[in-house]
């Protein structure tokens, strides 16, 4: 389970990003985070995967308090936590097969298991024949599926996926909605941030609003109401 | 799992190393330029030690004796000249020597050759010529001479003059320039061995500057720093082997097209002259050649792979 129990983010020019944000998402749960630019979404997720750390206010994974854990117990955090980001954040220098691949070796994958099953994820997203390409060879769409196949070949517990379609066509956002429900389906958490509607209608479930920082809604079977 | 894990590492490094062509080839050329400043100062030194070695052998005083001087006594005094401990070495020369070594210099010179036959007896006195270990102990040795002031069995002084106030000017200076210049030396070094790994350490954090992207995607990703730290350090130290290997070839070329513009610039008399001048570096780097390899290319790989792993530890903060 994930617990945000009370969580601000006040920056140096005194912006608050998160205001005293507290819920909870079950295992195998899929979470769909919707609020306009600034309300905090992307900050909320950095928090998830320490990227950012809390003004006041602590955020658990089962019993731990991430931001309180040392490097190894991060770098194992991190490794259960497959991150897709709205800029992709491929490495440029690898191949497609190599940056999913690094994924797999960070985790301490043997060769022979990234070698079965890089390209069987690769099939699940459906970008294998761009095996090895670069990213600066591929398509918008195509970098966000390489990126979701790097998010989930570790086989994590959770998967965060901030703002994935953000700059998606609909027959590219559409596909990467269904992947992500694929995997959900498979028993992964997986926590959506999106501003899309189109999208909150597609994929339904529970819905966290927020607005300036705080999550004014928390709706299992909501609507996207802004 | 260690061994698994340095393969993966020394694979990305050379991948990298390969894929990142230009910005390899910038760090290739800043560290190259940094080294050759160290082979530079290889070099200098080299050179200078050999030339104050052979303007120090230049250097000497000699013991003119009175014609009338028996050889025993001469000899005598300088097994006392030996005995002292500024002193490097003293070699006596007969007046039959150097009446043989003037005929052999002016052979082709028949004025000069027909004005010793009309002296006819050989006109030149027996010399000590003395060498000191250092050219400020002439004076002392000077001293020495003054103050024994050998004389004969009948008593008449057995030297004529001694040259060392005639070269004392010279042998002055050359005692104070040649410490002043081999101080100026190490210190110029020093700077300038500070200013290339500066210069190397800012291009190498320059280059991990433009990963910093990278590097957070992988700690994010779970990656061990050794996971992330690893290729940088790697291709840090091939950009310092390659480097090296560059430089030391450079500095073979160096070697022996000094040969040939010394010769061209000092002349043939000249760098006869100076016999060790001749062929220094060719020399030296042919004979040094295990430590210069050793120095230079060791020099590379930590600069090389020290500026990367500190440059990338900034960015390991995620």
């Amino acid at each position: 389970m994930i617990h945000y129990d009370k969580v601000s983010k006040i920056y140096a020019d005194k912006s608050k990003a998160l205001d005293s944000v507290t819920f909870s998402i079950e295992p195998k749960e899929f979470v769909t985070i919707v609020g306009a630019s600034g309300a905090g979404k992307t900050t909320l997720m950095k928090m998830l995967i320490a990227e950012e750390w809390p003004t006041h206010g602590a955020v658990y994974l089962e019993s731990a308090n991430i931001h309180k854990l040392n490097k190894r117990e991060m770098n194992k955090l991190r490794r259960r936590i497959g991150t897709v980001f709205q800029d992709y954040r491929l490495i440029p220098n690898k191949t497609v097969y190599e940056n999913i691949a690094f994924a797999m070796e960070a985790a301490g994958r043997s060769d022979s298991e990234i070698a079965s099953d890089v390209p069987h994820v690769l099939e699940l997203v459906n970008i294998e024949p761009k095996i090895w390409n670069f990213p600066g060879e591929l398509s918008g769409g195509e970098r966000q599926r390489v990126a979701i196949a790097r998010a989930i070949v570790t086989q994590p517990d959770i998967v965060v996926a901030d703002e994935p379609t953000g700059n998606l066509d609909p027959t590219n956002t559409y596909e990467i909605i269904r992947i992500l429900q694929k995997i959900n389906d498979l028993g992964t958490t997986v926590i959506l941030t999106t501003h899309n509607k189109g999208v909150v209608d597609t994929v339904g479930g529970r819905i966290l609003t927020m607005e300036k920082g705080k999550v004014i809604k928390d709706d299992k079977h909501g609507k996207y109401i802004l | 799992m260690i061994f698994t894990t340095f393969k993966r590492i020394t694979r990305t490094g050379f991948v990298n190393f390969w894929r990142n062509g230009f910005l390899s080839f910038a760090a290739i050329v800043v560290i190259t330029l940094s080294l050759s400043v160290f082979g530079a100062l290889i070099f200098t030194s080299a050179f200078g030690r050999t030339l104050i070695a052979d303007v120090k052998d230049k250097v000497d005083i000699n013991v003119y004796f009175t014609q009338s001087s028996p050889e025993e006594d001469i000899l005598n005094l300088k097994k006392d000249i030996e005995a002292l401990p500024e002193v490097a070495r003293v070699e006596y020369i007969s007046r039959d020597q150097v009446l043989t070594d003037f005929k052999t210099k002016w052979q082709d010179n028949a004025l000069i050759m027909q004005g010793l036959d009309e002296i006819g007896n050989n006109p030149f006195s027996a010399i000590l010529n003395i060498k000191a270990k250092d050219p400020g102990q002439y004076g002392s040795i000077a001293d020495f001479l003054e103050h024994k002031n050998p004389l004969a069995a009948d008593g008449t002084p057995l030297v004529e003059k001694v040259n060392y106030q005639q070269n004392k000017l010279i042998i002055d200076r050359l005692g104070r320039i040649i410490p002043a210049v081999e101080k100026t030396g190490f210190a110029a070094a020093i700077i300038l061995i500070i200013v290339a790994v500066i210069v190397v350490f800012n291009t190498v954090r320059l280059i991990i500057y433009t990963s910093k992207d990278e590097i957070s995607v992988m700690k994010l990703v779970g990656a061990s720093n050794i996971y992330v730290r690893g290729p940088l350090v790697v291709s840090g130290i091939m950009y310092g082997i390659v480097s090296g290997i560059i430089t030391l070839l450079l500095m073979a070329i160096v070697a022996y097209w000094s040969d040939a513009v010394i010769l061209r610039f000092a002349g043939v008399q000249i760098a006869s002259d100076f016999e060790l001048v001749v062929n220094v570096l060719s020399r030296y780097f042919v004979q040094n050649f295990g430590q210069i390899f050793i120095l230079i290319l060791g020099a590379g790989i930590i600069l090389g792979g020290l500026s990367s792993y500190v440059a990338a530890r900034r960015y390991l903060k995620v």
